[in-house]
């Protein structure tokens, strides 16, 4: 059954790639929008052996990467505060309730009018975007901490930053890590809209000069490399959520 | 309003009301030209204005129409591939590598192969709103599928009913609560793609004049359009989560 499963599904997307090499042979949509699998193929070695492609990754991973750490950082520490305190709580939370349901491309403008055209600016915007994931669902783990383990922290006078290390984050955690996996996919979109918009070099930028000159090869093999990042990113952070929170499943 | 006060409590609103006020206050008393703050109330009568000329209308019927349609058209698609895969195990197995392969390639990544084919416009928006709501509806309608009662579908074979009158009569009705949960999902999802693709590329709507405002140094006009986009979100939002109260309390009361 399952050896059954794995070969209809292999054949299935080995069948998609071939009607796309068959449309675009025949080509019954002009090749200046649709190259082959093979010349996005050959566009795509090309670029990431000799050329810019795998510098421009690069660049757009770890925009990603240093905005969802910074998201990640900030919404832990926070959600951790809101979760733990119920007088912060009510202080605070309406305003972030405010705040949460604006599509996060929005703050772009705004943030150019403060920052400017720069990689500051980029990183904020992913920060500000991918922040919500995480702070919403910390804060979820820490309201919903056992209450006895409260009682325990207690008897055990722990100091609140004790508490918050020792029994909240790792009660949290699951939570915490589920908010971040959205987070990433949050990131990587907005690391490539703030490339377009600011300018930054990236795979982002890359992919709008290609559609601009009509390269719809390296348009094709950039947006390849994007599927790629988002894939390799989840299934990785996927890996490392089963593995940290292998002591749960005991 | 007054339901709402109190069911978020005043304390709440002491934090935004007076960051407001201390802004009002401090820009009063040392006027600044810049181009990034504007006063708040000057950003509301922007907002006024921008109603009261009907700006904010056409511009939000162009982003709400692109995000409907596209909407319509990938969520459409979805629902029906959600409901095949849910039914038949055997093309959900299929379809499943392809799936995995095609979901993570980033929406926004389309918009300029979409600008590429179709140029600016709403067809270009629509496509890449379509793309990005296809996936959702397609896993959650699945999820939904499946979660129909098995011996409802043993029913329908005794019965012996056709395939669309088992998921026009059956299937559709029993998983409806949960593809409207889905759809409202959606909803959400198809207008910041909408806006996205207005700020990134498509000199239209809502999003493009956000953008616009900024880039003719008009702070006050600025604020007073991402103010609307997010009550226009939060609004929309609210109230597709009133229906499914409405609608759906029974049949969705177990879940949170």
């Amino acid at each position: 059954m399952k050896t059954r499963a794995i070969v209809s599904s292999v054949s299935v997307s080995v069948s998609l790639l071939a009607l796309w090499a068959l449309i675009a042979q025949l080509e019954w949509i002009s090749p200046i929008f649709l190259p082959g699998p093979s010349a996005t193929w050959q566009s795509l070695s090309e670029g990431l052996r000799h050329g810019e492609l795998l510098h421009l990754t690069f660049g757009t991973v770890e925009r990603m990467a240093y905005g969802w750490a910074l998201a990640s950082l900030i919404g832990i520490a926070l959600g951790a505060l809101i979760g733990i305190s119920p007088l912060l709580r009510t202080w605070l939370q309406p305003t972030l309730e405010l705040i949460r349901p604006l599509p996060a491309s929005a703050i772009v403008p705004v943030a150019i009018a403060f920052i400017g055209l720069s990689p500051a600016m980029v990183l904020v915007v992913i920060a500000f975007g991918a922040v919500w994931p995480v702070l919403l669902a910390t804060t979820h783990g820490f309201a919903n901490i056992e209450p006895r383990l409260h009682e325990v922290g207690r008897v055990l006078r722990l100091s609140p930053l004790a508490f918050i290390v020792k029994v909240g984050l790792p009660n949290a955690m699951p939570d915490a890590l589920a908010g971040m996996r959205l987070s990433l996919t949050v990131s990587l979109i907005l690391a490539i809209v703030g490339e377009m918009l600011a300018s930054q070099e990236g795979l982002g930028l890359a992919i709008l000069q290609a559609a601009r000159s009509f390269r719809s090869a390296d348009l094709f093999a950039g947006v390849v490399l994007l599927g790629a990042i988002g894939f390799v990113s989840n299934s990785l952070l996927g890996m490392a959520e089963r593995r940290a929170l292998a002591w749960k499943q005991i | 309003m007054r339901a709402l006060l109190d069911r978020l409590g005043w304390r709440g609103w002491v934090l935004p009301v007076t960051l407001l006020a201390l802004a009002e206050a401090a820009m009063r008393i040392n006027p600044v030209e810049s181009d990034a703050l504007a006063r708040p109330t000057d950003v509301l009568n922007a907002m006024a204005q921008a109603i009261a000329n009907g700006s904010v209308l056409s511009l939000s019927a162009q982003t709400l129409a692109a995000a409907l349609a596209g909407l319509a058209l990938g969520g459409g698609l979805g629902l029906a591939a959600g409901i095949w895969f849910g039914l038949s195990r055997a093309a959900a197995d299929a379809a499943s590598l392809s799936i995995e392969l095609l979901r993570p390639v980033p929406s926004v990544a389309l918009i300029p192969l979409s600008m590429l084919v179709f140029g600016f416009g709403f067809r270009m928006e629509i496509a890449v709103i379509a793309f990005t709501c296809f996936w959702p509806m397609l896993l959650l309608s699945q999820a939904a599928v499946r979660n129909v009662e098995p011996r409802l579908l043993e029913v329908a074979r005794v019965l012996g009913f056709a395939w669309w009158e088992r998921v026009l009569k059956l299937v559709l009705p029993a998983a409806l609560p949960r593809i409207f949960v889905a759809f409202r999902l959606c909803v959400g999802i198809a207008l910041v793609v909408a806006v996205t693709t207005e700020i990134a590329a498509n000199p239209q709507g809502l999003g493009y004049a956000l953008m616009n405002a900024q880039q003719s140094l008009r702070p006050d006009l600025m604020f007073a359009m991402l103010l609307w986009i997010g009550l226009l979100g939060w609004g929309l939002g609210a109230g597709l989560l009133w229906l499914q109260r409405t609608w759906f309390r029974h049949s969705l009361a177990q879940q949170p």
